[in-house]
């Protein structure tokens, strides 16, 4: 009986989930063929390829920025879910307005910073109409602002998981190291930050995921200048057609990105949570 | 400084809270070296007025004196008292001797690694040192949360009901510890709860809070023997009324035949209940109301539904105006 | 804490995550082209209102996301309610790991597997295969929302039914499924909004006749800004706020 419930689950996600990965898997092991389609032998020069400079560059790349923009994520995020933590009854209602923005379309969330950044857009509009600037900057198209792109879209997901630790934070806990003689910025590294480390890592680690194997964002907000390793998994498929390459890149991705989270599940941090 | 001088004085303290005055003109003196009560039930203003003295909320007029000096706009880590929380208020990611240590480095104290175990031997708790809270018992939570304040040799150490989370028989060894441990440090207590019991049996000087002013300020004896008010009268124990005059079950007791010269009322016997060592007889009066008679076990030889004369010493009367 | 500067710190993060949004909303009112206020006018709105290949894009779009919501909801409920009986670990890890795949990963796989399976089938790619590859990644999402559900469910309410003659399928539908029935609609309307947002893996699995309103929009915006763009961006922002609103609210039931 149960498992008549969970048949049509497991069917969907086998064959459109795991059998599509379970080809790519096999494709990172195949060459690519004349017309862009994929044959034999198997070899593994995919996987050597990733290694080449010009791919370990962007490799390096996409960990630099999903780790910057993991950064920045913190730094906005913690104070934010510090302070919803200890908003009282208006907990909810800041909540709401963390997450409002992220349930609006993800597209139109980064065609907005287009609309701010470009050449004509408002920030250079504005700049230049008082006179600060003779010329438009050139804001949009460029590491900034994917890293920026990134932080807007993923600040929730730090937001999140660290307002769950802090907000079961007892109170108490902050009066009794006031009392000991620690002052607000002590007991904020010696009491709230160790207390708070699960939510810090868990939100850490959701935000870093999504950075990693960002797409869309840096497609819109680097313009093909700042790639990223979903940049060249997409290019490999579409323009370059080289499939046994992109599944290789694919797959790398995927990897860090299921390891990450196997960390996150297995750690003290998920119980904690969850 | 004037050995004499309080620890404490709290002079005319009033805190407003929205829709309500939570303490309404308090004042206080504290000696050193005492163990003190504020008692009073649920609501009352006792842990607002202890959390004024400990620094976490400010009084809206009125001083706070330590040792003498105004400390209103000392913020809690500035100031030389410490707290026992209620839920003891232990950091979870640290060890018993972590948790200890945590004020001394704070003061940046020197040998702090020494004084915090001697301050766990003082708890009897050197063996579980290396135990995060979560793996300590509720009673040993307690101790490390008194040894965490004792550590640092306040000159007054705030308990905020520090016993309510621990069951029966380990509160009433607590009590025990508790005071031998303030006649040991001679560091002064002031110790917050509601129940009577604790207060009575533990303190130098009870101070009895009710509607966010102290009723009465006294020894357990003073208070108990000659209450100021009704409140305390009835709150720090059961009290019969017999018209304005108020007498505590242990004195009143119970005849058959009218006695001669005392005063007494009629009652009819609605139930005994047997207490090991004592009997309460609850009786209901002829105007209606009700009182008990605490008589020791061999005397309770009535019945329910007869009709009995209560009496007492007049000594022994309470009176109130 | 300063409590002052935490506030203003905490402010400025919430403008931050919304003014780019209410920006792209008000200059969707401009009149003028560019981003300098010339005056109020919904001529953009009007303008997109009339322009086809966003109005066969938002058509395609609603189909794909009632078909893919419906389709995941049926699906991702069922496994929600499985779960809850007894575990299944393999299942819910690749649910959670269908979940953390990067959208494009997820996106070039699926086309790998479609071309795959049309050098045997005499198909291509349309608004089905979208349609599944929606359902794929939705069935994690309606499965969270609703094993939240469920996990403050009491267990002897479907135990009761049973002891009082219930059979075990209609202990689950006419006491389980009521009970949950609001988590379930507000799964659903998060497996619709989920679907109608998808750029980067409907991209990849559309057919060249089935584009959807974000491609379109991603296409107008590749081409350069155009208020068109803005004025259909602010009506899918309050459309989707609306239905997030109500799911919620469903969800707190």
């Amino acid at each position: 009986m149960r498992k008549i419930f969970l048949l049509p689950a497991r069917f969907w996600m086998a064959l459109f989930f795991a059998a599509p990965l379970a080809i790519v898997c096999a494709y990172s092991f195949l060459t690519r063929g004349d017309y862009g389609g994929v044959e034999l032998p198997w070899v593994l020069e995919n996987f050597t390829r990733l290694a080449d400079p010009l791919y370990l560059a962007i490799l390096w790349r996409s960990v630099w920025i999903a780790s910057l923009a993991t950064v920045f994520c913190a730094l906005l995020g913690f104070p934010l879910a510090l302070f919803i933590s200890r908003a009282g009854r208006r907990k909810n209602l800041y909540l709401q307005l963390v997450l409002l923005p992220f349930w609006t379309s993800f597209l139109i969330r980064t065609y907005a910073w287009i609309f701010i950044l470009r050449d004509t857009g408002l920030v250079n509009t504005v700049l230049m109409r008082l006179h600060l600037i003779a010329a438009p900057l050139q804001l949009l198209y460029n590491d900034g602002a994917v890293l920026l792109g990134l932080v807007y879209n993923f600040l929730p997901f730090f937001v999140l998981p660290m307002y769950a630790t802090l907000e079961r934070l007892d109170p108490a806990l902050l009066e009794a190291a006031a009392d000991l003689g620690a002052r607000p910025f002590a007991t904020l590294r010696r009491v709230i930050l160790p207390v708070s480390a699960p939510g810090l890592v868990a939100g850490s680690v959701l935000v870093f995921i999504p950075c990693l194997g960002a797409y869309l964002t840096p497609d819109l907000l680097g313009g093909g200048k700042s790639v990223m390793l979903g940049n060249l998994v997409q290019n490999q498929f579409t323009t370059a057609r080289d499939w046994p390459f992109g599944s290789a890149a694919s797959l790398a991705l995927m990897l860090a990105s299921a390891l990450l989270l196997a960390g996150l599940m297995r750690s003290r941090i998920a119980r904690e949570l969850m | 400084m004037d050995p004499m001088q309080p620890v404490l004085e709290l002079r005319r303290i009033v805190r407003d809270y929205p829709g309500h005055r939570a303490v309404d003109h308090v004042s206080l003196a504290l000696e050193p070296g005492e163990f003190y009560s504020l008692l009073g039930p649920s609501g009352c203003g006792k842990t607002t007025t202890l959390r004024i003295v400990g620094g976490f909320e400010r009084p809206d007029a009125g001083d706070v004196l330590l040792a003498g000096a105004i400390v209103n706009e000392l913020k809690p880590w500035q100031r030389d008292v410490s707290t026992v929380f209620q839920n003891y208020a232990l950091f979870p990611h640290l060890s018993a001797l972590g948790n200890v240590e945590f004020g001394l480095r704070e003061r940046g104290v020197p040998g702090r690694r020494d004084r915090a175990l001697r301050a766990l031997d003082l708890v009897r708790l050197a063996d579980k040192r290396d135990r995060r809270p979560a793996q300590l018992s509720g009673g040993e939570k307690q101790r490390v949360a008194l040894a965490r304040s004792l550590v640092l040799e306040p000159k007054l150490l705030l308990l905020d009901e520090p016993l309510a989370a621990l069951d029966p028989a380990l509160r009433k060894q607590m009590r025990a510890e508790l005071k031998a441990m303030q006649r040991k440090t001679g560091i002064t207590f002031l110790f917050v709860t509601h129940d009577q019991e604790e207060a009575l049996s533990m303190s130098d000087k009870v101070a009895v809070m009710n509607r966010g002013a102290i009723e009465q300020f006294g020894t357990p004896e003073e208070v108990y023997l000659r209450p100021a008010t009704r409140f305390v009268a009835g709150f720090l124990g059961a009290i019969n009324w017999f018209g304005q005059a108020g007498v505590r079950p242990e004195s009143t007791r119970l005849a058959r035949e009218k006695p001669e010269g005392l005063p007494c009322r009629r009652a009819a016997v609605e139930s005994s209940l047997f207490l090991g060592n004592c009997v309460h007889v609850n009786a209901a009066l002829d105007d209606g109301g009700r009182a008990i008679a605490e008589i020791p076990r061999e005397q309770n030889h009535f019945r329910e539904g007869e009709i009995v004369w209560m009496h007492w010493d007049p000594a022994a009367e309470l009176r109130f105006e | 804490m300063k409590g002052r500067a935490l506030g203003i710190y905490a402010g400025m993060a919430i403008a931050f995550l919304h003014a780019p949004l209410a920006i792209l909303v008000a200059f969707s009112f401009n009149s003028g082209r560019f981003t300098v206020w010339q005056g109020f006018s919904l001529h953009w709105y009007r303008a997109a209102m009339l322009d086809p290949q966003l109005s066969e894009g938002l058509i395609n779009s609603v189909v794909i996301a009632l078909f893919a919501s419906v389709i995941s909801t049926v699906i991702g409920t069922m496994a929600a309610y499985g779960i809850w009986r007894r575990s299944a670990p393999v299942l819910s890890g690749t649910l959670y790991l269908s979940l953390v795949t990067p959208e494009i990963v997820t996106g070039v796989s699926l086309l790998a597997l479609f071309e795959w399976a049309f050098r045997f089938l005499h198909l291509q790619l349309g608004l089905y295969t979208v349609v599944i590859a929606h359902v794929a990644f939705s069935i994690a999402y309606v499965t969270i929302v609703i094993s939240a559900r469920l996990r403050g469910y009491d267990r002897t309410l479907e135990e009761a039914a049973m002891d009082l003659g219930a059979s075990q399928w209609r202990a689950f539908s006419r006491v389980t499924l009521p009970a949950i029935a609001p988590a379930i609609a507000a799964a659903g309307l998060l497996a619709l909004v989920v679907s109608f947002d998808d750029y980067v893996i409907t991209s990849l699995v559309a057919g060249v006749d089935s584009e959807t309103l974000p491609m379109v929009i991603y296409a107008m915006a590749r081409r350069g800004v155009s208020p068109v763009v803005n004025a259909v961006s602010a009506l899918i922002v309050v459309a989707f706020g609306a239905i997030v609103l109500i799911s919620q609210r469903l969800q707190a039931r």
